[in-house]
């Protein structure tokens, strides 16, 4: 049997975990995590990342993100580390982009108009 | 022929993808499935060098022992060849 007192056994390695019920109702996705999905492909496809790069990023989130974060939410965040990572833009380009982006309203309607 | 392995029970920091649940388990070598790029590499975006990914089988209850509801089902897990140790002392039908 497992022993679930591992010390080396880090938060993801679940498998044996008691799961519970399984969800097995449907859902639609948002088209912001459809883009992030599509923001994924594409980094991977130009060489930014490798799929191994991604869940580096996933795995040392911790626990906590798991239990916090929706699972997009912590997709985009492990590609917008590895993005950063690979060289396609600079944190201080991220930044001035998320204020123009904000800058454009509070709505997700008003942040996806052109400017 | 059934080559048997067993799962490392070594955790080395880093990106080694072999679970918990089969650390320290044996099984037989079902396929062996080519070579690929160590993840343990491309995780950081190092170059990395080819590694032998062999598909492994085992009994459920040589994972669960008396807990597996089903002991004779199998389970087929995809790990690389230096995260497994071949089973020495069963060689008796190796090639």
């Amino acid at each position: 049997m497992i022993d679930f007192s591992d010390t080396a056994r880090r938060w993801h390695d679940m498998g044996g975990d008691a799961a519970g019920p399984v969800p097995t109702d449907q859902h639609d996705f948002a088209l912001w995590e459809k883009r992030v999905d599509a923001l994924m492909i594409i980094g991977s496809a130009k060489g930014y990342f490798t799929v191994d790069g991604l869940r580096r990023v996933l795995e040392d989130m911790g626990e906590a993100a798991f239990e916090e974060m929706t699972y997009y939410e912590r997709w985009i965040a492990a590609v917008n580390q590895n993005l950063i990572e690979g060289g396609a833009y600079t944190t201080a380009e991220l930044a001035e982009k998320m204020a123009e982006v904000s800058a454009r309203g509070a709505t997700y309607g008003d942040a996806a108009k052109p400017t | 022929m059934t080559a048997r392995v067993c799962v490392k029970s070594l955790v080395p920091p880093g990106h080694v993808r072999t679970p918990t649940y089969l650390r320290g388990k044996v099984g037989t070598i079902e396929r062996a499935l080519g070579a690929f790029p160590n993840p343990e590499d491309l995780a950081y975006g190092q170059p990395a060098s080819a590694k032998h990914l062999l598909r492994v089988r085992f009994r459920m209850v040589d994972i669960w022992g008396a807990a597996a509801e089903n002991p004779d089902d199998t389970l087929d897990a995809e790990i690389y060849e230096h995260w497994l140790e071949p089973i020495t002392q069963d060689t008796g039908d190796a090639p």
